[in-house]
């Protein structure tokens, strides 16, 4: 059975992550580091450890806004930014429930608009996430007022071969 | 010249000032936009941090549907740019996925055209001289600060855009219209992008702390090319530090005395219109 540092670098599909040397470069600059619980490096660390549990149950993945400022400046090349999505995802395929539960709730509403319009309509959009996260009233202001300036409209143009975008979801879905 | 145009959800929306700002400096500038057929959402950061295959999948689709157009493609969102640059990445580096993603998506990529964003052709094709020779209302008292963030130049051999630590491009247009563009050391720093919704109380104080720089910097607005640092400059700074923020096309149309910034202005969240009353710019 592959270890959990095997099965992360099978999924980055690039540099091997222990050539990390733990400088801490992708800390220093990582702009989430004060919200994470975990920084960077120390996830690098876990998962060479084989702290699976912790790593997929942390905050620390999901707070990762993929601004790719780790991996632009870490000297040994070991894509951060990927190995975030790649945990993502590895949360995901084997049903850990995601930490931060508004920050994937609000993935699944963005990918179900595009499921249903091809293209993102703001307003339904915004409609699923709420009821999802049960978050029904922030932004609520900020919205009516996007109305009224007619930046918010509810029958924006869809994509009309809306088969072949059923069919991209269909064909990618993980077992 | 001519370019394919996709403009990418956003701009149909929450970004129709950015859309419509890019549209009208095109025409002025002679470059002829030919809107890609029956485009599709290229899946953003929801897709790739939830699905490595449908965030290559998705871009794929709109890039063959570009490469009909056999013209290479604007794509004035960062975010766009961003993934639709990741695609071509992946599916020009590895056989394997391009034939399953083409599979996937029901034809065939060639990878021919090229991914630009309206910054760099500005600055590229058109360029700075041709630009300063159509300026007639030059943005004389706007301090800005030009704000990359992170999708147009991370990671740099994916993006190929600027220098990814200093970028000046934007700036360099900014000042050719007439600006006093104030450098800082913020143009890079994330905003927080797609955490805006889910969690809005850490995007604040990331944007809290950019405005903050910005004013420190001497600026009066900031200015950039992605609707989602637009959304979260424009709405998610705490009230003591907001400025003003533009895309960056509304100040080249303002500056060449076209139609439609104050109708654009006007869709702002903090109104940028008593900054440009009193500096007689509008
Ligand atoms: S910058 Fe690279 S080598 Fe340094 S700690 Fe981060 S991942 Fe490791
Ligand atoms: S990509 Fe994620 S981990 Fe890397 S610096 Fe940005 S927020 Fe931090």
């Amino acid at each position: 059975m592959q270890t959990f540092l095997e099965q992360v670098n099978e999924k980055i599909d690039g540099v091997p992550i222990q050539r990390c040397y733990h400088c801490r470069k992708c800390t220093a600059g990582c702009p989430l580091a004060f919200a994470m619980e975990y920084n960077p490096n120390k996830i690098v660390k876990m998962i060479q450890m084989g702290r699976r549990n912790e790593v997929l149950n942390s905050a620390t993945i999901w707070l990762c806004a993929s601004c790719e400022t780790c991996v632009t400046r870490c000297p040994n090349e070991v894509d951060i930014a990927r190995m975030m999505d790649a945990l993502r995802q590895m949360a995901i395929e084997t049903g850990v429930a995601a930490k931060e539960k508004n920050i994937l709730k609000f993935h699944e509403s963005f990918l179900s608009n595009i499921k249903m319009f091809g293209r993102i309509n703001e307003p339904t959009m915004m409609v699923q996430y709420k009821l999802k996260s049960g978050d029904l009233f922030s932004d609520m202001g900020m919205g009516i007022d996007m109305f009224l300036k007619g930046k918010l409209s509810l029958s924006s143009p869809k994509t009309k071969d809306l088969g072949a975008v059923k069919k991209i979801f269909e064909k990618t879905k993980q077992a | 010249m001519k370019v394919s145009y996709y403009p990418g959800c956003s701009l149909h929306g929450t970004a129709k000032e950015y859309d419509q700002s890019v549209r009208a400096v095109s025409r002025a500038l002679g470059i002829e936009l030919k809107e890609v057929d029956d485009w599709s959402c290229c899946g953003a950061t929801s897709a790739h941090s939830t699905n490595f295959k449908l965030s290559i999948a998705l871009p794929a689709r709109n890039l063959i549907a570009a490469e009909k157009n056999a013209l290479d493609v604007m794509v004035p969102c960062a975010a766009c740019f961003n993934r639709f640059k990741t695609a071509e990445h992946h599916l020009k580096a590895d056989k394997a996925l391009k034939s399953e993603v083409e599979e996937i998506v029901g034809g065939k990529y060639h990878g021919g055209i090229a991914i630009r964003n309206p910054i760099d052709i500005i600055f590229k094709d058109i360029g700075l001289d041709t630009l300063e020779g159509k300026v007639t209302k030059p943005l004389a008292g706007l301090k800005p600060v030009s704000y990359y963030g992170c999708l147009l130049l991370r990671p740099p051999e994916i993006c190929g855009f600027d220098d990814y630590e200093n970028p000046v491009i934007l700036d360099k247009i900014l000042s050719t219209l007439g600006a006093d563009t104030r450098p800082w050391s913020y143009k890079t720093d994330c905003c927080g992008g797609s955490l805006t919704i889910s969690r809005t109380d850490i995007v604040s104080k990331m944007v809290s702390k950019i405005m903050s720089m910005a004013r420190e910097a001497g600026a009066n607005c900031v200015v950039t090319a992605c609707p989602v640092c637009m959304a979260n400059l424009d709405m998610r700074a705490s009230d003591n530090v907001r400025l003003p923020v533009f895309y960056f096309t509304e100040l080249v149309a303002l500056a060449l005395g076209l139609q439609g910034p104050d109708t654009w202005f006007k869709l702002h969240n903090v109104d940028p219109r008593p900054l440009m009353k009193s500096l007689a710019l509008i």
